[in-house]
């Protein structure tokens, strides 16, 4: 039992992670219709920058935090000023591919400059604390990662709902001919997608390298499991990312902590489960849970 | 629809045939010498190159006819070559001798080489229905989930596939003769690098005919009406089920080949190396060398797959002078990045697209000195560059997932 908990409070943590990234791909992907494949390495980079932050500057972690937050953010928005928005009616997997070489580019920076070495993780308390209850240990780590996914969520949800802006960027996730119409100022919207997902991407990697205890260059990778959080929620739903992404997180660390007890899955296998999990959902509601089903006309 | 008709569309619309031009054929004749100097030549450094080239042209060509021509995005080719590979190195392999070997059957290349593509496209049909419901970014991901799946598996069924170290998969050979050591064909002996040029240039050209002709059938018109608009083909008549179907079994198909002949080439096969970097490299190289044709494929895969190599191997990217900082392989990374970008942005048409830029160009400069009419020469040169932009740019981005 105590088992089950601890495994269940690791997945929300997990969960809260990829809900991050996957409101990041949603975001963008509800502004310009682009799936952003560079997302990974938006997260890892952060990470990094919040790294030379507090170890190689000394700076305070909050402002280290922040730095990362205003490189990623710079990035973001310079990549959809300067390519993406060169790219728009282009087909699908042109604008897949641009942002892979975007992803290809960051790895390599992030490689170049800080090698593949393991380093320890930019953080503000030490990551070993934590709280313990009975057999259940709540690690200070994962606390801190629900914590803050639950105020990013929050700060969210206010500003789409209370702002002018985000008023604006639902108008143009609605319809973004009529948005236009109304004077709604369209590339802002682009803009202002990128640097909400950037900066969101950013936080989640300095709390994936937290709660994971190292900082590596395989730390991207794990954007790629936001995919069937989003898919699993509906590629178009906010909502539905968060969703998504902790249902996904339990999963992994369910299988994770189970398959032992099953020999026949052999090795591995929880990080297929939630690729596995992806595929059924495809096949029975293909729109996602929250999605918006389509209806074509010609 | 009468023939008239269609004889009219095909008028208006077709795109010039590459060889058509007197230029590319001399680009082509060129690049036959090229190849026969290298053969002959070129010694085993150059010789790897080219092979490693060649064979994974024939996955490029593969994917070009389900992403350029037929407009489907996958990311999943790498795990189609894969299948391939394992499916070579259990029907040639050894049978085991200790309890701890993998599997295999023991049998003739003539066997294993064409069962690799059989099992691969075999498997597509399995795969198809499911994955081809989806379109878009979504056919993307779950291409995806496809890589990961097929990791897993390689690495679990060990009885089949040696786990995660791998398996050696056995070259192709008939009785004491083998592609592993030089050996005597027709009284001259080549070298293994040879030998395998020997076998793979054939299958590549046979490919590459084969997929050049599907683009002008009425199957291959149908795949890009399906790219095009696909509820507008299918109001046209097109069953679109079919023309996607037979899109994928027949990439998968030349993936299974290309996977095969790798594993064998390199005499191994490991879970790790059919990962999705190897997927997403394909998709850049039908990207950089051109969308929808066939020499652009060709193009591509030694853009992206011998260019780097090169670059690395004869150290031609500038050394840095400190150790620490930039290494060959990182350039190349930068460098293959850039070039995915670059040609995303500014040359949608590939390298095909930058030839036929530059011949209009020099064709330009031509008819001017010679005074010609430079109205019907315009014309005509108006009309490849556009074409070169059309087959770049099927239908607009659509990432809606459909029910049949």
């Amino acid at each position: 039992m105590a088992n089950l908990v601890n495994l269940v409070f690791a997945g929300l943590a997990l969960g809260c992670i990829y809900a991050l990234i996957a409101l990041g791909f949603t975001i963008i992907f509800k502004a310009s219709g682009v799936i952003n494949f560079a997302q990974g390495e938006l997260l890892l980079v952060g990470a990094y920058v919040a790294y030379a932050g507090v170890f190689e500057w000394h700076l305070p972690f909050i402002l280290a935090v922040l730095i990362a937050i205003a490189v990623t953010v710079a990035i973001g928005v310079l990549f959809e000023r300067f390519a993406l928005r060169r790219m728009l009616g282009r087909p699908v997997f042109s604008i897949i591919m641009v942002t892979i070489g975007l992803n290809i580019l960051l790895a390599t920076f992030v490689d170049v400059r800080w090698g593949s070495n393991i380093r320890p993780p930019a953080t503000p308390f030490q990551i070993e604390t934590g709280v313990k209850l009975g057999a259940v240990f709540f690690s200070a780590g994962n606390l801190a990662t629900i914590a803050v996914s639950v105020v990013c969520c929050a700060i969210l949800f206010v500003f789409f709902r209370y702002t002018r802006q985000g008023l604006a960027m639902r108008a143009t996730a609605l319809d973004q001919e009529a948005a236009l119409a109304i004077g709604i100022d369209v590339r802002t919207v682009y803009a202002l997608a990128w640097a909400i997902a950037a900066a969101i991407a950013t936080i989640g990697g300095i709390l994936l390298a937290i709660t994971t205890f190292t900082l590596n260059t395989t730390l991207g990778d794990i954007a790629l499991l936001a995919f069937p959080a989003i898919i699993l929620g509906g590629l178009d739903s906010i909502p539905g990312a968060v969703v998504g992404g902790i249902v996904i997180g339990l999963a992994q660390e369910l299988t994770a902590g189970y398959e032992a007890r099953l020999p026949v899955l052999g090795h591995g296998f929880d990080s297929v489960a939630p690729y596995l999990l992806m595929i059924i959902i495809l096949l029975v509601r293909p729109y996602g849970i929250f999605g918006t089903r389509k209806v074509e006309r010609v | 629809m009468s023939a008239t008709m269609h004889e009219e569309t095909k008028n208006a619309s077709a795109p010039p045939r590459f060889l058509s031009v007197a230029r590319n054929r001399a680009l082509l004749v060129g690049g036959i010498i090229l190849l026969g100097v290298l053969f002959l030549f070129g010694g085993d450094q150059w010789l790897t190159v080219v092979d490693f080239t060649l064979i994974l042209a024939i996955a490029t060509l593969g994917l070009n006819l389900l992403s350029g021509y037929a407009g489907q995005v996958s990311l999943g080719i790498s795990f189609f070559m894969g299948i391939g590979a394992y499916t070579a190195a259990y029907l040639g392999g050894p049978p085991p001798s200790t309890p701890f070997d993998p599997n295999g059957l023991g049998l003739t290349w003539l066997i294993w080489l064409p069962g690799a593509g059989i099992i691969a496209a075999l498997l597509g049909a399995l795969i198809g229905p499911t994955a081809l419901r989806l379109r878009g970014f979504y056919l993307g991901i779950v291409s995806l989930a496809l890589v990961f799946i097929g990791q897993y598996l390689f690495s679990n069924a060990r009885t089949l596939t040696g786990g995660a170290p791998g398996r050696a998969v056995a070259p192709p050979g008939f009785g004491d003769f083998t592609f592993a050591s030089p050996s005597p064909i027709l009284g001259i002996t080549l070298s293994t690098n040879q030998l395998y040029f020997v076998l793979t240039l054939p299958i590549l050209a046979l490919s590459a005919i084969f997929i050049g002709n599907i683009g002008r059938t009425r199957g291959g018109r149908a795949l890009q009406a399906v790219r095009d608009h696909e509820v507008g083909a299918a109001i046209m008549g097109v069953n679109l089920f079919e023309a996607k179907m037979g899109a994928f079994v027949l990439s998968s198909f030349l993936a299974g080949i290309s996977g095969a002949i790798y594993a064998a080439y390199t005499g191994y096969t490991s879970p790790e190396y059919w990962s999705l970097l190897l997927s997403i490299q394909f998709v850049a190289a039908i990207i950089v060398g051109g969308v929808a044709t066939v020499w652009g494929s060709i193009l591509g895969a030694v853009f992206v797959f011998a260019l780097p190599e090169i670059l690395v191997q004869f150290s031609l990217l500038p050394q840095s002078a400190s150790s620490t900082a930039l290494s060959t392989g990182d350039l190349s990374q930068i460098f293959y990045g850039l070039l995915v970008i670059g040609f995303l942005l500014f040359e949608p048409a590939g390298v095909i697209g930058l030839i036929r830029r530059i011949q209009v160009l020099m064709h330009r400069s031509e008819s001017k000195r010679k005074g010609g009419d430079p109205a019907s020469e315009m014309e005509a040169t108006e009309g490849t560059s556009r074409e070169a932009e059309h087959a770049s740019l099927p239908g607009a981005a659509d990432a809606s997932p459909s029910n049949e």
